[in-house]
């Protein structure tokens, strides 16, 4: 690697720097991060063959619904299939000619964050990703927002299907005979407003919450809904009964009693709101900027995705042609799973395997889709490095090094990583090394290679 | 090899033996007394841990949810733990358990990460700090020696994030490093002071134990037990930190409230005794308070859970602590006690007890703690009447 701005191109809008990423980016890092800006590009062949969430749901419901022991033997099959597939998204993500894609799938993925927290769905968070969050990544915003917040595992991870209209079918015979004061479930509604859209000083109130959370009732699926008898098939349904009659409004809109259009509608609006706007802006800028998001970086981005109607494509290529994004190469940290893909990449490992990936995020507490809360994980050096992690990242990088030591020219692994923006000292103390596993644990924790 | 949870399972020797090879580094502390905090993410329902079971309207605002009088452990014929909180009624007896309810930080929103990040960095708003009030506390503690503060778990939560050097512990671990290796790679990281203050904090004695081993999700009950037990054996030490944040997940009850906060609050009961068994003479010394980011709605919702709320709850256990009894004002549930309608009204400010637990247990000055820790807090006064 020769220049500092394809380290830049690699690590800050890439997955890290391998032994063929020069060749890759040829003379022009900047063209080589917009030629990979390509609206609808298909389902990667890497993650063809996996199931859709639909089958996911259906076939654990029905095992459930049967009673008959079958449910283990699904949730193991269904755990594999987890299992299989990160794996499968981390080999794309290591050797991929595009890893600009494979940044912004995680990049919203995060954003939408559905955790592993909640029981039924821990297994169908891939599946998730794949059908609501790839293929909008380059897209438009609002058609993300709408695919995601209708997505069964969204809606479950969010308590959406238990909230019902008080004054719906359902909700007034259920507010009668139980004595309620509510039928409602706000938890969807209060996060798509503070973490999905206008984030949380976006200027909604509590009223709002509600009312959104009124249109949203009826928003359901056929599946894990507990006692129903309906129909299993794991996808989207709406449930009249449960939807509460009448006008919504939200941030002084009325929206006419609509039935399942109202939530689209509101979606629309959402998405294209100036705070949207900022919040998401705010979050680009940081993870592609600096911690501390420049205020001009925010407020051009913020310009280009309400006048593109939030196209992503055109966002991320005004990012990309940001110089705030390029003026400093180390300035953010790489997140734990940021860190263990990079180090795959760098050593060439194509096919990472579970003591590869899995293992070491566990340690370090960035399991694949387990983030703590929706808000999901957080995008500052402090959320990543302190004694403990920095002291698990050494050792797990020391004991890959030692397993994949041979074969691997320790001057080519610290040009094709870290050459450009290694500091004398780091130059001075990789070649002083004594081993050659020795040499890559340095290059790989070097804080250099830490950073993006 | 022997995995450290494995080794912890068999119970074939205390914690004690590994902690003391593990990277740690101990030093004398100026100050014998103890504090812990245990910060339960997600928003604790304290209607359901602390049941006001004999109100009326207690059980009109929860028809499915409420728990009954012949379900409680009644504190004071008004107020009972909920039963999986049972492991902890010795304390209550023996009078180093007690309760404030309706008790909040001056947050008065309903956002998870505007609630936590305010609890954490004590400037009275969301994100009007960098850095955590209790790593500045520290720093009021003793100048000279700052490894007073131990984050149980891989991150350091922001709460303990600042200049005051600060500990973590997690409960496995990988083949260590050569000393050789380290003091190079120290070398290295001279000119990046993050990683170098990380990995400062981090060297000390190496360390012996091989575990790749499976753990457990976060917030699974072994694993808070086993973070209870290492930050009881290390607060008990002399040479030991004095102050510790356990965290635990997993209290954002929308939906399923009644069975899930039963696991939630066995784990948190079996945590605290065995915080309070490990730390030994030492719990003389120590005060754990418990606390959350807010409280939840006092009425059910739809799902047999509760929305975000604002007046919560908080818990003191511990020797130095004053129990045996509800302390704080109790504004009720009517209609017109509500907050916003819907909310236990927060009658009792987090900072006051954060504020009696700086000056009163731990030593610092009110001057101190009113310019640096809780910089924004003059109105609110230490709340009396805690502490022995």
């Amino acid at each position: 690697m020769r220049d500092i701005d394809s380290f830049t191109a690699l690590n800050r809008f890439g997955m890290g720097a391998g032994p063929g990423d020069a060749a890759l980016i040829g003379g022009d890092p900047r063209g080589f991060v917009g030629a990979q800006i390509v609206p609808s590009a298909g389902l990667p062949a890497a993650l063809a063959g996996f199931a859709p969430s639909a089958t996911m749901i259906a076939d654990y419901a029905t095992a459930r619904r049967a009673r008959d022991g079958s449910l283990r033997a699904v949730n193991q099959r269904q755990f594999e299939a987890y299992r299989d597939e990160v794996l499968a998204a981390a080999a794309l993500a290591v050797t991929t000619p595009a890893p600009l894609r494979e940044r912004m799938v995680r990049f919203w993925a995060n954003h939408f964050t559905v955790s592993r927290s909640r029981g039924p769905i821990a297994n169908m968070i891939p599946a998730y990703v794949r059908e609501a969050i790839r293929p909008h990544v380059f897209g438009r915003f609002a058609d993300m927002l709408k695919t995601v917040v209708r997505h069964p595992c969204m809606l479950i991870y969010l308590d959406n299907p238990s909230s019902i209209g008080p004054r719906s079918a359902s909700g007034a015979v259920r507010m009668r005979q139980q004595g309620l004061e509510t039928t409602l479930n706000e938890n969807l509604a209060r996060e798509v407003l503070e973490l999905h859209t206008l984030g949380v000083d976006g200027g909604y109130s509590q009223d709002d919450v509600i009312q959104f959370a009124l249109a949203l009732t009826g928003w359901s699926h056929g599946g894990l809904r507990r006692g129903g008898g309906e129909e299993i098939h794991g996808r989207f349904v709406f449930v009249p009964r449960q939807h509460e009659p009448g006008p919504k409004t939200i941030l002084g809109r009325t929206y006419p009693e609509d039935g399942e259009a109202e939530v689209p509608r509101i979606l629309d609006d959402l998405a294209r709101h100036p705070a949207t706007a900022q919040h998401l802006a705010t979050k680009l800028v940081r993870h592609f900027v600096a911690d501390d998001p420049p205020p001009q970086a925010v407020a051009r981005i913020t310009r280009v995705y309400l006048d593109s109607d939030g196209d992503l494509a055109e966002v991320t290529r005004a990012i990309a042609a940001l110089d705030a994004a390029w003026a400093d190469p180390l300035a953010k940290v790489k997140s734990h799973q940021e860190f263990v893909l990079a180090v795959n990449r760098a050593a060439g490992n194509a096919t990472p395997q579970v003591p590869d990936l899995f293992r070491p995020l566990r340690l370090l507490g960035q399991f694949p889709y387990l983030a703590p809360s929706p808000q999901g994980w957080g995008d500052r050096a402090s959320d990543w490095i302190g004694p403990e992690t920095v002291m698990i990242r050494l050792e797990w990088a020391h004991q890959f090094a030692a397993r994949r030591a041979g074969g691997q020219d320790l001057r080519q692994a610290f040009d094709a990583t870290i050459g450009p923006v290694a500091r004398d000292a780091t130059r001075t103390w990789v070649f002083r090394a004594p081993s050659q596993d020795a040499g890559l644990t340095m290059i790989w924790t070097s804080p250099e290679f830490q950073r993006r | 090899m022997l995995n450290r949870r494995a080794f912890l399972r068999t119970g074939a020797a205390g914690l004690l033996g590994s902690l003391a090879a593990s990277r740690l580094a101990f030093a004398a502390a100026p100050t014998d007394n103890r504090f812990v905090f245990v910060f339960l993410r997600g928003g604790l329902d304290g209607l359901h841990a602390l049941a006001p079971f004999a109100d009326a309207d207690y059980h009109r605002l929860r028809p499915g949810l409420a728990l009954q009088a012949d379900q409680v452990l009644s504190l004071d014929g008004y107020f009972g733990m909920h039963p999986a909180l049972a492991p902890l009624m010795p304390l209550w007896q023996d009078g180093t358990l007690g309760f404030v309810p309706a008790a909040a930080t001056g947050y008065r929103e309903r956002s998870h990460f505007d609630g936590q990040n305010m609890l954490e960095n004590g400037s009275g708003q969301p994100f009007g700090a960098r850095d955590g009030w209790l790593n500045r506390a520290i720093l009021g503690l003793n100048g000279g020696d700052r490894r007073l503060g131990l984050a149980l778990g891989p991150a350091v939560p922001l709460i303990l994030q600042g200049p005051a050097h600060v500990q973590a512990w997690v409960d496995e671990q990988l083949p260590d490093l050569d000393e050789d290796f380290l003091a190079r790679l120290a070398q290295v990281y001279q000119a990046d002071p993050l990683f170098a203050a990380a990995l400062g904090d981090a060297r000390g004695a190496p360390e012996p134990d091989m575990g790749m081993g499976a753990a457990g999700a976060q917030g699974d009950r072994r694993a808070f037990s086993v973070a209870a037990r290492a930050a009881g054996d290390l607060l008990a030490r002399a040479d030991g930190p004095r102050i510790a944040v356990m965290e635990l997940q997993g209290w954002d009850t929308h939906t399923g409230q009644a069975w899930r906060l039963e696991r939630m609050l066995e784990t948190l009961a079996d945590g605290l005794r065995t915080l309070a068994d490990r730390l030994g003479p030492a719990w003389a010394q120590t005060v754990v308070m418990v606390g959350s980011e807010f409280g939840r709605t006092a009425a059910q919702n739809g799902s047999g859970g509760t929305d975000h709320g604002t007046g919560g709850l908080a818990m003191l256990a511990g020797g130095a602590v004053r129990g045996g009894r509800i302390a704080g004002r109790w504004p009720g549930l009517n209609d017109a006690a509500l907050f916003e309608d819907r909310d236990v009204l927060a009658a009792n400010a987090y900072e006051g007890i954060f504020k009696a637990i700086l000056i009163r247990h731990l030593g610092l000055t009110p001057a101190f703690v009113e310019a640096a820790v809780f910089p924004d807090s003059r109105a609110i006064a230490p709340m009396e009447g805690l502490l022995r």
